[in-house]
C-alpha cells in the first residue's frame, strides 16, 4: 500500500503490532531481556528478535536501542528555522544538507518555512554553527532552544 | 511527571567516566538483537555483561539514558499527519499550562519555546501525529480547550516535505568533553 507522499506503508501482522507498541515503552534493563519481553506477549524469544530485526531492516523501525539525553552527554541541541525564498528553496536545502550538524530539516507551510534541529558536539557549537548557516545563506536563522521541557515521549498505536 | 527534567533535575547527572563513554559509542547505532545484549555489547568494549548492564542501569537512573526502545518510522506506520502545534502563552502560565497539555494523550513532545517578535510570537510547542490532518486538528482542539484564556493564538505546522534525517550521532569527540560539561554544572 501507498500513502499519499508515496512512501510505501508495510501490511503487520498482530504480533507485529504488538511488539512495536510493546517497546515503544522501553525494553527493560535486566538479564535476557529480549526473553521477558517475548513471555509478556506469548512470543519465544527468537521469534520477538527475528521480528524485531525484520521491523528495523524494513524501515517500520527508524532504531532500536538507548535514547541518549544529548545534553547530558555534553552536546548542544537546538531547534531553528529560515524563511526561505520559494525561488532560492533548493539551494538552501542542499547548503543544510552538507552540514553535519543538522539533524533533521524538514519543509513546513508557514512563512518560517524550513525547520532543522541542531545537534554539536558541545553547547558552544550551536551559536557558532548558527554563524556559519547564516553566512552560508544569507538568511536570518530563528534560533528557538528548548527553555523547558515539558514531555519527550512519542508513541504511537499501531 | 518523570519526564519534567527542567529545571532542578538538570544538573544532577554525574559525570560519565571512561567506560560509561565507550558503552554509549557501542549502542549509540542500537542495542545487539541477541538473547544477551548486555554481554554482546561488553565484548566490543571490554567489560562484562553485568558491569554493561550495570552501568546503563545507572545511566537510566540519572536520565543519560531515556530508555531503552523501539522508535517507529511515523510514515511507514501510515501516521501521515505530523503537526507540530505551537501556540503563544501568557509567561506567567505558560509553565502549569505546558505541563497540563504535555500530559494530554498524543502529545510527543512538548517544548517552551523563545519568541522573535514580530515574526514569531510562538512560545509553547506540542508536536501531535495522526493519520489525517482531521485527527491532528481534533487533538489540537483539546489542547486549545486546555490552554484557554491564557492562550493567545496558535498555529499547525504541518511537515509537508523531509528534506533531511539523519538522526542524532555523537561523535568521539563529544564524549570526551562530556564529563567536564556535566561537571560544571553539577
Amino acid at each position: 500500500m501507498r500513502n499519499k507522499d508515496g512512501i510505501n506503508e508495510v501490511e503487520l501482522d498482530a504480533d507485529d503490532r504488538h511488539v512495536i507498541n510493546r517497546l515503544q515503552d522501553g525494553l527493560p534493563l535486566a538479564p535476557h531481556p529480549y526473553a521477558l519481553v517475548a513471555g509478556e506477549l506469548g512470543l519465544s524469544e527468537a521469534e520477538l528478535i527475528e521480528r524485531l530485526a525484520r521491523l528495523r531492516d524494513t524501515g517500520v523501525l527508524s532504531r532500536f536501542g538507548p535514547m541518549y539525553h544529548a545534553e547530558r552527554l555534553g552536546g548542544g541541541l537546538t531547534l531553528a528555522a529560515l524563511a526561505v525564498p520559494e525561488m532560492d528553496y533548493e539551494r538552501v536545502a542542499g547548503i543544510l544538507d552538507a552540514f553535519p550538524e543538522v539533524a533533521h530539516n524538514y519543509r513546513r507551510e508557514h512563512a518560517l518555512n524550513m525547520w532543522f534541529v541542531l545537534a554539536t558536539e558541545t553547547a558552544e557549537r550551536i551559536p557558532e554553527v548558527v554563524a556559519e548557516l547564516e553566512a552560508a545563506t544569507g538568511l536570518a536563522v530563528f534560533n528557538m532552544p528548548k527553555e523547558r521541557e515539558f514531555h519527550v515521549r512519542l508513541h504511537l498505536a499501531v | 511527571m518523570s519526564d519534567f527534567i527542567w529545571p532542578s533535575e538538570e544538573g544532577k547527572s554525574k559525570s560519565l567516566d571512561e567506560q560509561d563513554r565507550a558503552i554509549v559509542l557501542a549502542t549509540q547505532a542500537g542495542l545487539p538483537l541477541v538473547s544477551d545484549p548486555w554481554t554482546a555489547v561488553g565484548e566490543q568494549v571490554g567489560m562484562s555483561g553485568e558491569e554493561v548492564l550495570s552501568r546503563m542501569q545507572a545511566m537510566l537512573e540519572r536520565g543519560v539514558i531515556r530508555r531503552i526502545a523501539a522508535v517507529p518510522n511515523h510514515y511507514r506506520l501510515g501516521y501521515v499527519a505530523n503537526g507540530m502545534t505551537v501556540w503563544d502563552v501568557a509567561d506567567a502560565d505558560v509553565e502549569r499550562l505546558g505541563r497540563e497539555i504535555a500530559a494530554i494523550e498524543g502529545v510527543s513532545h512538548c517544548y517552551q519555546r523563545p519568541r522573535h517578535l514580530p515574526h514569531w510570537p510562538y512560545n509553547l510547542f506540542a508536536m501531535l501525529h495522526g493519520r489525517t490532518r482531521e485527527e491532528v486538528e481534533q487533538q489540537a482542539q483539546v489542547l486549545r480547550a486546555c490552554l484557554g484564556e491564557a492562550c493567545h493564538g496558535h498555529r499547525i505546522l504541518y511537515s509537508s516535505r523531509i528534506l533531511k534525517k539523519t538522526g542524532l550521532r555523537l561523535a568521539a569527540a563529544n564524549l570526551q568533553t562530556a564529563s567536564t560539561e556535566t561537571d560544571a554544572r553539577g
